[in-house]
Protein backbone atom coordinates (compact mmCIF):
# COMPACT_ATOMS: atom_id res chain seq x y z
CA UNK A 1 0.00 0.00 0.00
CA UNK A 2 1.34 3.50 -0.96
CA UNK A 3 2.00 5.67 1.89
CA UNK A 4 3.28 8.68 0.68
CA UNK A 5 5.67 10.50 -1.99
CA UNK A 6 7.99 12.81 -1.76
CA UNK A 7 10.93 15.02 -3.99
CA UNK A 8 13.08 11.93 -2.90
CA UNK A 9 11.47 8.90 -2.10
CA UNK A 10 8.37 6.40 -2.02
CA UNK A 11 6.98 5.13 0.66
CA UNK A 12 4.83 2.14 0.91
CA UNK A 13 3.16 -0.55 3.54
CA UNK A 14 4.42 -4.00 2.85
CA UNK A 15 2.26 -6.38 5.02
CA UNK A 16 3.05 -4.68 8.22
CA UNK A 17 6.24 -3.09 7.51
CA UNK A 18 7.21 0.04 5.71
CA UNK A 19 9.51 0.37 3.26
CA UNK A 20 10.70 3.84 2.30
CA UNK A 21 12.69 3.63 -1.03
CA UNK A 22 14.64 6.35 -2.47
CA UNK A 23 13.64 6.57 -6.53
CA UNK A 24 16.78 6.96 -9.41
CA UNK A 25 17.27 10.91 -11.12
CA UNK A 26 17.68 10.49 -14.40
CA UNK A 27 18.90 13.98 -14.54
CA UNK A 28 22.13 13.14 -12.91
CA UNK A 29 25.01 10.56 -13.66
CA UNK A 30 24.27 7.05 -12.40
CA UNK A 31 27.46 7.25 -10.46
CA UNK A 32 26.58 10.35 -8.64
CA UNK A 33 22.46 9.15 -8.46
CA UNK A 34 23.54 5.72 -6.52
CA UNK A 35 26.19 7.36 -4.85
CA UNK A 36 23.92 9.85 -3.01
CA UNK A 37 21.09 7.62 -2.41
CA UNK A 38 22.94 4.97 -0.70
CA UNK A 39 24.47 7.25 1.31
CA UNK A 40 21.74 8.98 2.02
CA UNK A 41 19.71 5.83 3.26
CA UNK A 42 22.41 4.60 5.44
CA UNK A 43 22.57 7.91 6.94
CA UNK A 44 19.05 8.23 7.69
CA UNK A 45 18.97 4.92 9.03
CA UNK A 46 21.70 5.73 11.36
CA UNK A 47 19.90 9.09 12.37
CA UNK A 48 16.48 7.09 12.99
CA UNK A 49 18.24 4.49 15.52
CA UNK A 50 20.36 7.41 17.27
CA UNK A 51 17.29 9.27 18.00
CA UNK A 52 15.86 6.23 19.70
CA UNK A 53 19.05 5.81 22.20
CA UNK A 54 18.59 9.44 23.11
CA UNK A 55 15.28 8.62 24.15
CA UNK A 56 12.95 9.73 20.85
CA UNK A 57 10.92 7.42 19.75
CA UNK A 58 11.22 6.39 16.28
CA UNK A 59 10.37 3.12 14.22
CA UNK A 60 12.60 0.36 14.63
CA UNK A 61 15.00 -0.37 11.73
CA UNK A 62 14.59 -3.63 10.27
CA UNK A 63 16.95 -3.63 7.32
CA UNK A 64 18.68 -1.64 5.02
CA UNK A 65 19.40 -1.99 1.77
CA UNK A 66 21.48 -0.04 -1.10
CA UNK A 67 18.00 2.91 -1.56
CA UNK A 68 15.89 1.18 1.02
CA UNK A 69 14.93 1.40 4.25
CA UNK A 70 12.58 -1.34 5.97
CA UNK A 71 11.10 -0.35 9.25
CA UNK A 72 8.55 -0.69 12.35
CA UNK A 73 5.14 0.47 11.16
CA UNK A 74 3.61 2.97 13.47
CA UNK A 75 -0.01 2.06 13.46
CA UNK A 76 -0.97 5.58 15.31
CA UNK A 77 -2.40 8.53 14.51
CA UNK A 78 -0.91 11.70 13.48
CA UNK A 79 -0.73 14.11 16.16
CA UNK A 80 -1.98 16.54 13.95
CA UNK A 81 -5.70 15.39 13.90
CA UNK A 82 -5.34 15.10 18.16
CA UNK A 83 -3.08 18.52 18.41
CA UNK A 84 -3.43 19.77 21.78
CA UNK A 85 -1.55 21.86 24.66
CA UNK A 86 -0.21 18.40 26.65
CA UNK A 87 0.38 17.29 23.32
CA UNK A 88 2.31 20.25 22.42
CA UNK A 89 3.85 19.60 25.54
CA UNK A 90 5.36 16.47 24.78
CA UNK A 91 6.50 17.01 21.47
CA UNK A 92 8.48 20.11 23.28
CA UNK A 93 10.05 17.34 25.46
CA UNK A 94 10.63 14.98 22.47
CA UNK A 95 12.48 17.61 20.41
CA UNK A 96 14.43 18.73 23.60
CA UNK A 97 15.84 15.59 23.62
CA UNK A 98 16.45 14.96 19.92
CA UNK A 99 18.29 18.40 20.29
CA UNK A 100 20.31 17.11 23.58
CA UNK A 101 21.70 14.01 21.04
CA UNK A 102 23.28 16.37 18.56
CA UNK A 103 20.72 15.33 15.94
CA UNK A 104 18.61 17.98 13.72
CA UNK A 105 15.17 16.58 12.28
CA UNK A 106 15.25 18.91 9.54
CA UNK A 107 11.22 18.58 8.69
CA UNK A 108 9.44 19.22 11.85
CA UNK A 109 5.69 18.94 10.93
CA UNK A 110 2.90 17.69 12.82
CA UNK A 111 2.10 14.94 10.09
CA UNK A 112 5.25 13.46 10.89
CA UNK A 113 4.72 12.87 14.07
CA UNK A 114 2.69 9.81 15.39
CA UNK A 115 0.86 9.19 18.92
CA UNK A 116 0.98 5.17 19.53
CA UNK A 117 0.59 3.55 22.64
CA UNK A 118 0.20 6.87 24.55
CA UNK A 119 3.84 7.95 23.14
CA UNK A 120 4.65 10.28 20.01
CA UNK A 121 6.88 8.68 17.26
CA UNK A 122 9.08 11.02 15.41
CA UNK A 123 9.05 9.39 11.57
CA UNK A 124 10.64 10.80 8.43
CA UNK A 125 14.27 11.13 9.59
CA UNK A 126 14.92 12.30 5.33
CA UNK A 127 16.42 15.42 5.97
CA UNK A 128 17.97 14.88 9.47
CA UNK A 129 21.12 15.34 10.10
CA UNK A 130 23.97 15.75 12.69
CA UNK A 131 24.29 19.78 14.35
CA UNK A 132 24.32 21.11 17.52
CA UNK A 133 24.43 24.43 16.82
CA UNK A 134 21.79 27.09 17.98
CA UNK A 135 21.02 28.11 14.41
CA UNK A 136 20.47 24.64 13.20
CA UNK A 137 18.17 23.68 16.10
CA UNK A 138 16.47 27.37 15.80
CA UNK A 139 15.00 26.49 12.28
CA UNK A 140 14.28 23.39 13.21
CA UNK A 141 11.74 24.58 16.07
CA UNK A 142 10.65 27.44 13.48
CA UNK A 143 9.55 24.99 10.78
CA UNK A 144 7.98 23.27 13.19
CA UNK A 145 6.54 26.79 14.36
CA UNK A 146 5.20 27.69 11.01
CA UNK A 147 2.97 23.80 10.83
CA UNK A 148 1.23 24.75 14.15
CA UNK A 149 0.56 28.54 12.63
CA UNK A 150 -0.60 27.08 9.33
CA UNK A 151 -3.03 24.10 10.55
CA UNK A 152 -3.93 25.15 13.92
CA UNK A 153 -5.98 27.89 15.13
CA UNK A 154 -4.72 28.09 19.18
CA UNK A 155 -1.10 28.29 18.16
CA UNK A 156 -0.08 30.95 20.72
CA UNK A 157 -0.83 28.71 23.19
CA UNK A 158 0.30 25.52 21.63
CA UNK A 159 3.82 26.92 21.27
CA UNK A 160 4.05 28.21 24.76
CA UNK A 161 3.85 24.75 25.66
CA UNK A 162 6.14 22.90 23.48
CA UNK A 163 8.32 25.63 24.92
CA UNK A 164 7.70 24.62 28.59
CA UNK A 165 8.52 21.03 27.23
CA UNK A 166 11.30 21.89 25.37
CA UNK A 167 13.13 23.42 28.59
CA UNK A 168 12.43 20.55 30.70
CA UNK A 169 14.57 18.32 28.48
CA UNK A 170 17.33 20.91 26.73
CA UNK A 171 19.37 23.09 28.93
CA UNK A 172 19.72 25.67 25.70
CA UNK A 173 16.33 25.89 25.32
CA UNK A 174 16.35 29.30 25.43
CA UNK A 175 18.74 30.42 23.80
CA UNK A 176 17.20 28.43 20.79
CA UNK A 177 13.92 30.11 21.39
CA UNK A 178 15.33 33.29 21.48
CA UNK A 179 17.21 32.27 17.93
CA UNK A 180 13.70 31.33 16.88
CA UNK A 181 12.36 34.55 17.20
CA UNK A 182 15.37 35.86 15.26
CA UNK A 183 14.94 33.78 12.17
CA UNK A 184 11.43 34.54 11.85
CA UNK A 185 12.48 38.44 11.04
CA UNK A 186 14.48 37.33 8.36
CA UNK A 187 11.66 35.93 6.38
CA UNK A 188 13.49 32.93 5.09
CA UNK A 189 12.32 29.19 5.33
CA UNK A 190 8.84 30.55 4.47
CA UNK B 1 -0.33 55.86 -21.35
CA UNK B 2 2.70 53.67 -21.40
CA UNK B 3 5.63 54.94 -19.11
CA UNK B 4 8.74 54.57 -19.91
CA UNK B 5 11.67 53.73 -17.18
CA UNK B 6 15.67 53.92 -17.59
CA UNK B 7 17.28 51.76 -15.41
CA UNK B 8 21.12 51.17 -14.82
CA UNK B 9 23.02 47.81 -13.69
CA UNK B 10 26.52 47.74 -12.30
CA UNK B 11 26.69 45.55 -9.42
CA UNK B 12 29.56 43.72 -10.89
CA UNK B 13 31.44 43.93 -14.09
CA UNK B 14 28.63 44.37 -16.56
CA UNK B 15 28.03 48.02 -17.54
CA UNK B 16 24.47 48.48 -18.65
CA UNK B 17 21.42 51.33 -19.23
CA UNK B 18 18.41 50.47 -20.53
CA UNK B 19 15.10 51.76 -21.38
CA UNK B 20 11.83 49.94 -21.42
CA UNK B 21 8.20 49.95 -21.29
CA UNK B 22 6.05 47.17 -20.50
CA UNK B 23 5.60 46.04 -24.15
CA UNK B 24 9.59 46.11 -24.84
CA UNK B 25 13.52 47.34 -24.57
CA UNK B 26 13.18 50.14 -26.20
CA UNK B 27 16.93 50.44 -25.94
CA UNK B 28 19.76 48.88 -24.03
CA UNK B 29 24.20 50.20 -24.03
CA UNK B 30 26.23 47.97 -22.47
CA UNK B 31 29.83 48.45 -21.46
CA UNK B 32 31.82 45.38 -20.42
CA UNK B 33 34.70 45.67 -17.79
CA UNK B 34 37.07 42.89 -18.91
CA UNK B 35 40.11 42.37 -16.43
CA UNK B 36 43.36 42.07 -18.13
CA UNK B 37 44.39 39.00 -16.32
CA UNK B 38 42.67 37.03 -13.48
CA UNK B 39 38.94 37.93 -12.55
CA UNK B 40 36.84 41.05 -11.28
CA UNK B 41 39.27 43.42 -9.45
CA UNK B 42 36.01 45.51 -6.99
CA UNK B 43 38.04 48.73 -7.40
CA UNK B 44 38.73 48.42 -11.08
CA UNK B 45 35.54 47.60 -11.81
CA UNK B 46 34.16 50.62 -10.09
CA UNK B 47 36.33 52.71 -11.82
CA UNK B 48 35.76 51.08 -15.56
CA UNK B 49 31.63 51.93 -14.26
CA UNK B 50 32.51 55.69 -13.35
CA UNK B 51 34.38 56.22 -16.74
CA UNK B 52 31.49 54.66 -18.97
CA UNK B 53 28.89 56.06 -16.50
CA UNK B 54 27.84 59.14 -18.50
CA UNK B 55 28.77 56.88 -22.03
CA UNK B 56 26.12 54.22 -21.60
CA UNK B 57 23.50 56.64 -20.16
CA UNK B 58 24.24 59.51 -23.33
CA UNK B 59 24.52 56.54 -26.03
CA UNK B 60 21.54 55.24 -24.50
CA UNK B 61 19.37 58.21 -24.30
CA UNK B 62 20.29 58.74 -27.76
CA UNK B 63 18.95 55.51 -29.46
CA UNK B 64 15.91 55.78 -27.40
CA UNK B 65 15.51 59.24 -29.03
CA UNK B 66 15.97 58.02 -32.37
CA UNK B 67 12.64 55.49 -31.86
CA UNK B 68 10.93 58.43 -31.01
CA UNK B 69 11.19 58.08 -27.18
CA UNK B 70 12.65 61.51 -26.15
CA UNK B 71 14.00 62.51 -22.41
CA UNK B 72 10.93 63.73 -21.52
CA UNK B 73 8.81 60.71 -21.69
CA UNK B 74 11.07 58.94 -18.86
CA UNK B 75 9.06 57.87 -16.19
CA UNK B 76 11.55 57.01 -13.60
CA UNK B 77 14.96 56.10 -13.30
CA UNK B 78 15.33 52.75 -11.73
CA UNK B 79 18.72 51.52 -10.45
CA UNK B 80 20.40 47.84 -9.46
CA UNK B 81 20.79 48.78 -5.39
CA UNK B 82 22.31 45.22 -4.40
CA UNK B 83 23.64 42.82 -3.65
CA UNK B 84 26.83 42.94 -5.30
CA UNK B 85 30.39 44.91 -5.30
CA UNK B 86 29.91 48.00 -2.58
CA UNK B 87 32.33 50.34 -4.68
CA UNK B 88 30.28 49.15 -8.26
CA UNK B 89 26.61 49.94 -6.26
CA UNK B 90 27.48 53.59 -5.13
CA UNK B 91 29.03 54.30 -8.79
CA UNK B 92 26.22 53.51 -10.63
CA UNK B 93 23.98 54.34 -7.92
CA UNK B 94 25.53 57.91 -7.72
CA UNK B 95 24.63 58.28 -11.33
CA UNK B 96 21.27 57.33 -11.07
CA UNK B 97 20.57 60.00 -8.19
CA UNK B 98 21.99 62.45 -10.71
CA UNK B 99 19.62 61.84 -13.41
CA UNK B 100 16.85 61.62 -11.20
CA UNK B 101 17.14 64.87 -10.30
CA UNK B 102 17.80 66.21 -13.17
CA UNK B 103 15.21 65.15 -14.94
CA UNK B 104 12.84 65.87 -11.99
CA UNK B 105 11.24 61.43 -12.03
CA UNK B 106 11.17 59.43 -9.27
CA UNK B 107 13.77 56.97 -7.95
CA UNK B 108 13.65 53.12 -8.18
CA UNK B 109 15.91 51.20 -6.39
CA UNK B 110 16.10 47.44 -7.48
CA UNK B 111 16.88 44.47 -6.09
CA UNK B 112 19.14 42.99 -8.63
CA UNK B 113 18.02 39.22 -7.84
CA UNK B 114 14.38 39.64 -8.19
CA UNK B 115 15.25 41.77 -11.10
CA UNK B 116 16.44 38.38 -12.53
CA UNK B 117 13.00 36.60 -11.94
CA UNK B 118 10.45 39.88 -13.53
CA UNK B 119 12.55 39.70 -16.46
CA UNK B 120 12.25 36.08 -17.10
CA UNK B 121 8.58 36.12 -16.02
CA UNK B 122 8.36 39.13 -18.66
CA UNK B 123 10.24 37.27 -21.69
CA UNK B 124 8.93 33.84 -20.99
CA UNK B 125 5.57 32.38 -20.57
CA UNK B 126 6.24 31.38 -17.26
CA UNK B 127 3.71 32.88 -14.28
CA UNK B 128 4.54 31.90 -10.86
CA UNK B 129 7.63 29.38 -11.06
CA UNK B 130 10.46 28.50 -8.93
CA UNK B 131 13.52 30.19 -10.06
CA UNK B 132 16.87 28.69 -9.91
CA UNK B 133 19.38 31.72 -10.15
CA UNK B 134 22.77 30.60 -10.70
CA UNK B 135 25.41 33.70 -11.38
CA UNK B 136 28.69 34.91 -10.85
CA UNK B 137 27.91 35.59 -7.07
CA UNK B 138 24.63 33.91 -6.05
CA UNK B 139 23.03 31.02 -6.40
CA UNK B 140 19.46 30.89 -5.30
CA UNK B 141 16.15 28.91 -5.42
CA UNK B 142 13.54 31.12 -5.23
CA UNK B 143 9.70 31.38 -5.07
CA UNK B 144 6.87 33.65 -4.45
CA UNK B 145 4.56 33.14 -1.48
CA UNK B 146 2.40 35.71 0.11
CA UNK B 147 3.77 39.24 -0.51
CA UNK B 148 7.70 37.87 -1.19
CA UNK B 149 9.82 35.94 -3.00
CA UNK B 150 11.22 32.82 -0.63
CA UNK B 151 14.57 31.65 -0.97
CA UNK B 152 13.90 28.05 -0.37
CA UNK B 153 17.63 26.99 -1.23
CA UNK B 154 20.83 29.19 -1.80
CA UNK B 155 24.68 29.29 -1.31
CA UNK B 156 26.03 28.64 2.14
CA UNK B 157 29.55 29.73 0.59
CA UNK B 158 30.40 31.30 -3.03
CA UNK B 159 28.51 31.45 -5.84
CA UNK B 160 28.16 28.37 -8.75
CA UNK B 161 29.93 30.85 -11.30
CA UNK B 162 32.02 31.81 -8.74
CA UNK B 163 33.25 28.75 -7.98
CA UNK B 164 33.52 27.42 -12.16
CA UNK B 165 35.86 31.13 -12.16
CA UNK B 166 37.96 29.84 -9.40
CA UNK B 167 38.65 26.68 -10.61
CA UNK B 168 39.20 27.88 -14.30
CA UNK B 169 41.71 30.37 -13.31
CA UNK B 170 43.53 27.71 -11.29
CA UNK B 171 43.59 25.84 -14.52
CA UNK B 172 45.03 28.28 -15.92
CA UNK B 173 41.38 29.29 -18.04
CA UNK B 174 40.97 32.85 -18.70
CA UNK B 175 37.59 34.79 -17.19
CA UNK B 176 34.85 33.82 -17.47
CA UNK B 177 35.77 30.57 -17.16
CA UNK B 178 31.91 28.99 -17.10
CA UNK B 179 32.32 28.72 -21.08
CA UNK B 180 35.45 27.22 -21.42
CA UNK B 181 34.72 24.46 -18.71
CA UNK B 182 31.78 23.35 -20.34
CA UNK B 183 33.42 23.21 -23.85
CA UNK B 184 36.49 21.28 -22.06
CA UNK B 185 33.98 18.95 -20.37
CA UNK B 186 31.76 18.19 -23.70
CA UNK B 187 35.53 16.05 -24.52
CA UNK B 188 35.04 13.92 -21.18
CA UNK B 189 32.94 10.94 -20.14
CA UNK B 190 35.10 9.66 -17.43
CA UNK B 191 33.70 10.89 -13.91
CA UNK B 192 36.13 11.74 -10.79
CA UNK B 193 33.54 11.62 -7.45
CA UNK B 194 33.98 15.29 -6.33
CA UNK B 195 32.13 16.74 -2.97
CA UNK B 196 28.12 16.87 -3.23
CA UNK B 197 27.05 19.42 -0.72
CA UNK B 198 23.64 19.51 -0.41
CA UNK B 199 22.76 21.05 3.30
CA UNK B 200 18.52 20.43 3.62
CA UNK B 201 17.98 22.81 1.04
CA UNK B 202 21.40 24.68 0.78
CA UNK B 203 24.47 24.24 -0.90
CA UNK B 204 27.66 24.31 -0.74
CA UNK B 205 30.52 24.61 -3.65
CA UNK B 206 33.77 25.98 -1.97
CA UNK B 207 35.07 22.42 -1.07
CA UNK B 208 34.03 21.47 -4.59
CA UNK B 209 36.07 24.02 -6.28
CA UNK B 210 39.31 22.98 -4.18
CA UNK B 211 38.64 19.75 -4.60
CA UNK B 212 38.60 20.37 -8.88
CA UNK B 213 41.93 21.95 -8.18
CA UNK B 214 43.15 19.32 -6.66
CA UNK B 215 42.15 16.59 -8.87
CA UNK B 216 44.13 18.65 -11.74
CA UNK B 217 46.77 16.91 -10.34
CA UNK B 218 45.86 13.04 -10.92
CA UNK B 219 43.25 13.55 -14.01
CA UNK B 220 42.75 15.42 -17.55
CA UNK B 221 41.20 18.83 -17.41
CA UNK B 222 38.70 17.56 -19.74
CA UNK B 223 37.62 15.01 -17.03
CA UNK B 224 37.93 17.24 -13.98
CA UNK B 225 35.35 19.66 -15.99
CA UNK B 226 33.32 17.13 -16.73
CA UNK B 227 32.59 16.10 -13.05
CA UNK B 228 32.80 19.57 -11.97
CA UNK B 229 29.96 20.24 -14.01
CA UNK B 230 27.90 16.93 -13.08
CA UNK B 231 28.36 17.55 -9.50
CA UNK B 232 27.54 21.27 -9.01
CA UNK B 233 24.32 20.88 -11.34
CA UNK B 234 23.60 17.71 -10.31
CA UNK B 235 23.11 19.84 -6.42
CA UNK B 236 21.68 22.68 -8.01
CA UNK B 237 18.54 21.18 -10.08
CA UNK B 238 17.67 18.78 -6.43
CA UNK B 239 17.43 21.57 -4.60
CA UNK B 240 15.07 22.72 -7.42
CA UNK B 241 13.53 19.76 -7.74
CA UNK B 242 12.43 20.09 -4.08
CA UNK B 243 11.48 23.63 -4.11
CA UNK B 244 8.61 22.02 -6.57
CA UNK B 245 7.73 19.52 -4.12
CA UNK B 246 7.34 21.79 -1.03
CA UNK B 247 5.74 24.36 -3.03
CA UNK B 248 3.71 22.62 -5.69
CA UNK B 249 4.11 24.84 -8.31
CA UNK B 250 4.34 23.91 -11.44
CA UNK B 251 7.18 26.21 -13.44
CA UNK B 252 10.89 26.14 -13.32
CA UNK B 253 12.39 29.59 -14.66
CA UNK B 254 16.63 29.68 -14.87
CA UNK B 255 17.95 32.63 -14.77
CA UNK B 256 21.63 34.48 -14.27
CA UNK B 257 25.36 34.02 -16.38
CA UNK B 258 25.51 30.42 -15.50
CA UNK B 259 22.37 29.50 -17.03
CA UNK B 260 23.82 29.93 -20.73
CA UNK B 261 25.42 26.22 -19.74
CA UNK B 262 23.50 24.09 -21.74
CA UNK B 263 24.17 21.07 -19.93
CA UNK B 264 22.46 22.88 -17.24
CA UNK B 265 19.53 23.39 -19.26
CA UNK B 266 19.64 19.65 -19.78
CA UNK B 267 19.31 18.44 -16.70
CA UNK B 268 16.53 21.11 -15.43
CA UNK B 269 14.70 20.13 -18.41
CA UNK B 270 14.73 16.14 -17.60
CA UNK B 271 13.83 16.61 -14.12
CA UNK B 272 10.82 19.09 -15.15
CA UNK B 273 10.05 16.53 -17.08
CA UNK B 274 10.11 13.56 -14.83
CA UNK B 275 7.92 15.86 -12.49
CA UNK B 276 5.32 17.14 -15.38
CA UNK B 277 6.66 21.20 -14.75
CA UNK B 278 7.28 23.20 -17.56
CA UNK B 279 10.74 24.75 -18.29
CA UNK B 280 11.44 28.26 -19.07
CA UNK B 281 14.77 29.94 -20.49
CA UNK B 282 14.96 33.49 -21.26
CA UNK B 283 16.92 34.13 -24.58
CA UNK B 284 20.35 34.82 -23.87
CA UNK B 285 20.31 38.76 -23.43
CA UNK B 286 18.10 38.76 -20.65
CA UNK B 287 20.22 35.74 -18.40
CA UNK B 288 23.06 37.49 -17.60
CA UNK B 289 23.89 41.02 -15.77
CA UNK B 290 21.67 43.49 -18.07
CA UNK B 291 20.50 47.17 -17.81
CA UNK B 292 16.53 45.70 -19.04
CA UNK B 293 15.65 43.93 -16.67
CA UNK B 294 16.78 46.90 -13.60
CA UNK B 295 14.69 49.38 -15.89
CA UNK B 296 11.69 46.52 -16.33
CA UNK B 297 11.40 45.53 -12.72
CA UNK B 298 11.94 49.66 -12.17
CA UNK B 299 8.79 50.11 -14.24
CA UNK B 300 6.43 47.72 -12.00
CA UNK B 301 8.21 48.69 -8.74
CA UNK B 302 6.87 52.73 -10.32
CA UNK B 303 3.32 51.28 -11.28
CA UNK B 304 2.90 50.10 -7.71
CA UNK B 305 4.26 53.19 -5.82
CA UNK B 306 7.50 51.45 -4.81
CA UNK B 307 9.88 54.32 -5.14
CA UNK B 308 12.76 55.92 -3.23
CA UNK B 309 13.51 59.34 -1.77
CA UNK B 310 17.30 60.47 -2.53
CA UNK B 311 18.14 60.30 1.60
CA UNK B 312 17.13 56.43 1.60
CA UNK B 313 19.06 55.38 -1.35
CA UNK B 314 21.58 54.11 -0.27
CA UNK B 315 23.35 50.98 -1.43
CA UNK B 316 23.37 47.49 0.15
CA UNK B 317 25.99 44.63 -0.92
CA UNK B 318 24.37 42.19 0.52
CA UNK B 319 20.62 43.02 -0.33
CA UNK B 320 18.09 39.96 0.09
CA UNK B 321 15.61 39.49 -2.33
CA UNK B 322 13.74 38.41 0.82
CA UNK B 323 13.50 41.60 2.65
CA UNK B 324 11.44 43.45 -0.44
CA UNK B 325 7.86 43.56 -0.17
CA UNK B 326 6.37 42.22 -3.48
CA UNK B 327 4.33 45.56 -4.45
CA UNK B 328 3.70 44.51 -8.22
CA UNK B 329 2.31 41.68 -7.66
CA UNK B 330 -1.31 40.71 -7.23
CA UNK B 331 -2.12 37.92 -5.89
CA UNK B 332 -5.57 36.54 -7.42
CA UNK B 333 -4.18 37.33 -10.60
CA UNK B 334 -1.34 35.06 -9.90
CA UNK B 335 -3.71 32.08 -9.52
CA UNK B 336 -5.67 32.81 -12.24
CA UNK B 337 -3.01 32.68 -14.53
CA UNK B 338 -1.37 29.22 -13.30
Amino acid sequence: MYLARGAEAVVTLEGNIVVKERIPKKYRLKVIDERIRKERTRAEARLISEARRGGVPTPVVYDIQDFRIEMQYIAGKPVKYIMDEKISEEIGQLVGRLHSSGIIHGDLTTSNMIYYNERIYLIDFGLAYRDSSLEAQGVDVHVLFQTFESSHQNHEKLIASFCQGYRKNFVLADAVIERVKEIEKRGRYA
Amino acid sequence: MKRTVLGIEGTAWNLSAAIVNENDVIAEVTHTYVPPIGGIHPREAAQHHAKFASYVIEKVLEEAEKKGVSLSLIAGVAFSQGPGLGACLRTVATAARALSLSLGVPLIGVNHCLAHIEVGRWKTPARDPVTLYVSGANSQVLAYNMGKYRVFGETLDIGLGNALDKFARSAGLTHPGGPKIEELARKSKNYIPMPYVVKGMDLSFSGLATAATDALTKASLEDVCYSFQETAFSMVVEVTERALAHTGKKEVLLAGGVGANMRLREMLKIMCEERGASFYVPEKRFMGDNGAMIAYLGLLMLNSGNILSIENSHVNPNFRPDSVKVTWINEDELKGDT
